[in-house]
């Protein structure tokens, strides 16, 4: 911990937690994305889907969304900036199961994209993603992720992690999850460094391999 | 390296002879291989970030319940009444606390010191005493460290959260760190800070998080008021000598004791206390409509 959490961070009030952490959690859905939504369903769950309105969670997942950082006067403003980026959005009020009170779930579409996100705020503005696209998986966006959907067959941990440790890419942490044996598997991995396109599309051509993308750190 | 009480902080600085402000610097600076200078503008930037919190919400915020948003601005104007009870600082400090937690409630960029909900305490200060006292640069910088190094201990030892500790642990710990602020920029000695942060701490034990509709305003914006004169009367008491016979270090584990012990309903979740209130169910009913059966 340092200093700066304690006298900071700077943010948009009123609530670290349903405020600066909703901001962050749209920022995460739109790195998922990895560019504007389009259209964004928003399903809210517990105190999220209790509160939402009285602490600016609905202006602060907007804002995420738009790609605006947690101290961005903007967030007040989210849905008139949002109609004029083109960006429809609906909040529907959920029950997501047993999960974070703060939780929230994005169907995003954009640019002939989709994706399907869900996370949680955990206090003091930090965040979890926990499901994207139907896979489980913990990432806080400190780092880099780099996001891998394989075949569920023997040997790509090991095709992925040579081409990084090649560039001298440093894995921080691995997730790999897979829907049924045999079926598609997905690979999570936080990088110390960046993941440049040229490395993706090599990691991108391995057979078996399809549809991999990084998401950018908050 | 990571300061695991304020003994050991308050030891460390000893050796070199340093406040305890000037001490959190350093380590901040070898933590982050960066220069002391470059810690102080960080400090000083946010300094100037808490001061524009208070200014906007002088100026009358709109919030989501519309029943504070212009608390700050009438206690302004009662300073220099003949019948004010406080002095021109403490009265500044009323002001300015209110007016930066609604800046907060209102959707104001403000600084989360240590947390959003006691975001007026630490502003307050720092315009109240550069405005009474000439507090600046440097001398804010150190301040302000000190402060960042008690919430620090805090959060390590006890909590900073109002749903893991109560307000205690939001607005009491934004005194503790107000007081020991308070001290390093009067120049008191590092044991004067932490007697402070120990008597405002102790003044905050068992505060409850009552929100009304769960809302980031009432009580809160009335605590952060009562929090920074704790925390001023702390550091004058600090300063005049009295002391405090629990150290700081052991009130501070207390504080996270009696968080842990404190029923769910009064921990942030709009349950208990003020919240469930006739009158603050009714504001609640009226501000969430249907929603208020969550």
């Amino acid at each position: 911990m340092t200093l700066f959490d304690i006298i900071g961070p700077v943010m948009i009030g009123p609530s670290s937690s349903h405020t600066a952490g909703a901001v962050r959690l749209g920022l995460m859905a739109r790195n998922v994305l990895g560019c504007q939504p389009e259209k964004a369903d928003i399903y809210l769950h517990g105190s999220f889907r209790c509160t939402y309105r009285g602490h600016g969670t609905d202006r602060a997942l907007v804002g995420g969304l738009l790609g605006y950082p947690t101290d961005d006067t903007r967030i007040r403003d989210s849905f008139r900036h949002a109609a004029d980026s083109n960006l429809q959005y609906r909040f529907i009020p959920a029950d997501l199961g047993d999960v974070h009170p703060n939780t929230v779930k994005f169907e995003l579409t954009g640019q002939g994209r989709q994706c399907t996100v869900v996370g949680c705020s955990v206090g003091g503005g930090a965040v979890e993603v926990t499901n994207i696209n139907g896979y489980k998986v913990k990432l806080t966006g400190e780092l880099p992720a780099l996001v891998v959907p394989h075949i569920d067959r023997a040997g790509y941990i090991a095709k992925v992690s040579g081409i990084l440790g090649a560039e001298e890419i440093n894995i921080a942490a691995m997730h790999v999850g897979r829907n049924q044996r045999g079926g598609t598997a997905l690979m999570i991995i936080e990088t110390d460094q960046m993941i440049d396109s040229v490395l993706l599309q090599v990691i991108d051509r391995i057979p078996g391999v399809s549809g991999s993308f990084v998401i950018a750190p908050l | 390296m990571e300061i695991k009480n304020l003994v050991q902080l308050s030891e460390l600085a000893e050796k070199d002879g340093l406040s305890l402000g000037r001490a959190a610097i350093r380590l901040e600076a070898a933590e982050q291989q960066v220069t002391e200078e470059e810690i102080e503008r960080e400090l000083i930037r946010r300094a100037e970030i808490m001061k524009r919190s208070v200014a906007t919400g002088l100026e009358g915020m709109k919030t989501a319940s519309g029943l504070v948003g212009d608390q700050g601005r009438r206690m302004r104007g009662y300073l220099g009444q003949t019948k004010c009870l406080a002095s021109p600082l403490y009265a500044k400090a009323m002001a300015y606390a209110l007016a930066a937690n609604e800046c907060n409630a209102g959707m104001g960029v403000i600084v989360a010191a240590p947390t959003a909900g006691a975001s007026g305490v630490l502003p307050a200060l720092v315009c109240a005493m550069e405005e009474e006292m000439s507090v600046t640069g440097t001398k804010l910088a150190e301040a302000l460290a000190a402060a960042g190094a008690v919430g620090a201990v805090i959060a390590r030892n006890a909590s900073l959260s109002g749903a893991e500790g109560g307000c205690q642990a939001e607005c009491g710990s934004a005194a503790a760190m107000a007081a020991a602020a308070a001290v390093e920029m009067l120049g008191g000695s590092r044991e004067q800070a932490l007697q402070a942060a120990a008597m405002a701490l102790q003044g905050m034990l068992g505060l409850v998080c009552d929100p009304v509709a769960g809302l980031v305003e009432i009580p809160c914006v009335h605590r952060n008021a009562g929090a920074v004169t704790q925390a001023l009367m702390a550091a004058d008491m600090a300063m005049a000598g009295v002391t405090f016979a629990i150290p700081v270090d052991e009130v501070i584990e207390v504080m996270g004791k009696i968080g842990r012990v404190l029923p769910v309903a009064l921990r942030e979740t709009a349950l208990g206390g003020l919240a469930a209130s006739p009158t603050g169910r009714a504001i609640a009913e009226r501000v969430l409509g249907k929603d208020s059966q969550c």
